[in-house]
């Protein structure tokens, strides 16, 4: 079991579904749609057979300033706003000179992100390319590392106590929350702001998860393409968004009259040393992970009320999932899969699915899963569809997988 | 440019592309202001505004040139000195 307690005090995020938290939360309630055509002119030129991609809401260049926006990858500037967001939402300032309202030493960040900045890197170098190297930004560096979003985040919200960047594919999000509570465990930090970003969607990312054969092409029908344990999903629809939360010592948090979401209790990490893209066919990762969260929360199968579920609406994906669930878990828990109205948010995802999870804790309602009409023979579980189920939780699940076999499951329980 | 810009035209020119690049107000970009110091450009903004600059004036600035461009005035010189 865990030493200290580490408690959720603010959200951030930006999505498909909105620009904030709480317009990403109604609109996930009320079952609005998040996926569109991609009208992007490439995906003709290249003749692309998936038409579809979950784009931001709202679009990061009408919120930062205009050279702050110039001098970031897409990436950077969508972690930044999250942080910001989930920072003010903690109820802190940002820092000045005159006042740090967290001592910077006792403060850090991480931030994980599936690619980082490959726009930038494949912009910059058609710019190598056409006009030389004098027009190559001198920026173009920082924005295409991956450790660039946490790196800003840091810079802006002086963080002093190490600045962290974890790269699971679409587990990132999730882990950088879990490395987020090891570090406050290990008492490197009172408060980590932790999430995930991520924004490549460019001819080379799509055409290459077209060529691994993982997206939708239900091109006719965005708004029914990403249907996660229905019997005809046919793949994820490619998203892009930042999830951020703060996470703060629970007697730090108590000491300032914060207000508190929800407790992070345990996570379970581990890999499946099996296939670079597929799941391990039993699924043993993704147990090992949920019975690892629960063990290191001092709890047991039957105390998990729910879980938030990877499922991207791939054929062989979602049905392991679910049978790793009813293994680890049993058949009891009530599931949700919010990727049907955001798509797959990549590095994102994880950070995005865990503030979801807790706000399902939070507000006792967990959001229906879209365009499940008709529910795969093999999920055998208790799907939330329809309407949002109201349920008291004490304790839920966030599970997020990833290219690689990246398992990790991250356990919040209600405050 | 077809005629020798005048220092006013150079510090106007100057001023719309620091505005461009670190969204300086272009009254605030006066001979007198070191870059560094008191307009807060760093020095990767440098490199952009010296590649901006050479474009718009046809002039040529290496790298150790530019190091000595310390204020806004340093730059108007040295133009007006190479074009």
């Amino acid at each position: 079991m865990s030493n200290v307690d580490v408690v959720v005090t603010g959200l951030g995020a930006t999505t498909p579904l909105g620009g904030d938290v709480s317009s990403t939360w109604d609109a996930l309630l009320a079952g609005r749609n998040g996926i569109r055509t991609n009208t992007a002119d490439w995906v003709a030129r290249y003749d692309l057979p998936a038409h579809l991609a979950a784009t931001l809401a709202v679009e990061p260049t009408e919120i930062l300033p205009r050279v702050q926006a110039r001098r970031l990858d897409r990436c950077e500037q969508i972690a930044v706003i999250a942080a910001r967001e989930a920072w003010a939402d903690a109820g802190f300032a940002i820092p000045t000179d005159e006042h740090e309202p967290v001592d910077p030493d006792r403060l850090a960040v991480s931030i994980g992100t599936g690619i980082g900045g490959p726009v930038t890197l494949l912009d910059q170098d058609d710019i190598l390319e056409t006009q030389g190297l004098r027009k190559v930004s001198p920026l173009t560096v920082p924005m295409l590392m991956p450790n660039g979003p946490a790196a800003h985040v840091g810079i802006e919200m002086r963080a002093r106590a190490g600045v962290h960047t974890v790269a699971s594919a679409c587990a990132s999000g999730a882990e950088g929350i879990a490395n987020a509570w090891q570090m406050i465990q290990n008492g490197r930090a009172d408060v980590v702001i932790a999430g995930g970003a991520e924004a490549c969607i460019h001819p080379i990312t799509v055409a290459g998860f077209c060529q691994s054969r993982t997206l939708s092409t239900r091109n006719d029908e965005p708004e029914r393409a990403s249907r996660p344990f229905d019997v005809d999903r046919d793949g994820f629809v490619l998203g892009e968004g930042a999830g951020v939360v703060v996470l703060e010592r629970a007697d730090h948090a108590a000491a300032r009259g914060a207000r508190v979401y929800a407790k992070v209790s345990g996570y379970g990490m581990t890999s499946d040393a099996h296939h670079i893209t597929g799941n391990h066919p039993e699924g043993i990762g993704q147990i090992a992970a949920m019975a690892n969260a629960v063990r290191l929360a001092g709890l047991t199968p039957t105390d998990i009320g729910h879980v938030n579920a990877h499922a991207t609406s791939t054929v062989v994906g979602d049905v392991g999932e679910a049978a790793a669930i009813r293994k680890a878990l049993g058949e009891h828990v009530v599931v949700t899969a919010p990727k049907a109205s955001f798509g797959h948010l990549v590095g994102g995802a994880g950070a995005v699915e865990s503030i979801i999870t807790l706000l399902s804790i939070y507000y006792g309602t967990i959001p229906a899963t879209r365009n499940l009409e008709r529910i795969d023979a093999k999920v055998g579980l208790d799907v939330v569809t329809g309407e949002p189920r109201k349920v008291e939780l004490a304790a839920a699940i966030n599970n997020s997988f990833g290219f690689g076999g990246h398992n990790v499951a991250v356990l919040f329980t209600a405050a | 440019m077809s005629e020798k810009p005048s220092d006013a035209e150079i510090l106007e020119g100057l001023a719309e592309i620091v505005e461009e690049v670190a969204g300086v107000a272009p009254d605030d970009v006066t001979a007198d202001k070191s870059f560094v110091d008191d307009l807060d450009i760093d020095s990767l903004s440098m490199v952009e505004i010296a590649v901006q600059a050479e474009d718009r004036f046809g002039v040529k600035i290496p790298d150790d040139e530019l190091a000595n461009l310390k204020t806004v005035g340093d730059a108007v010189n040295y133009v007006a000195k190479n074009v």
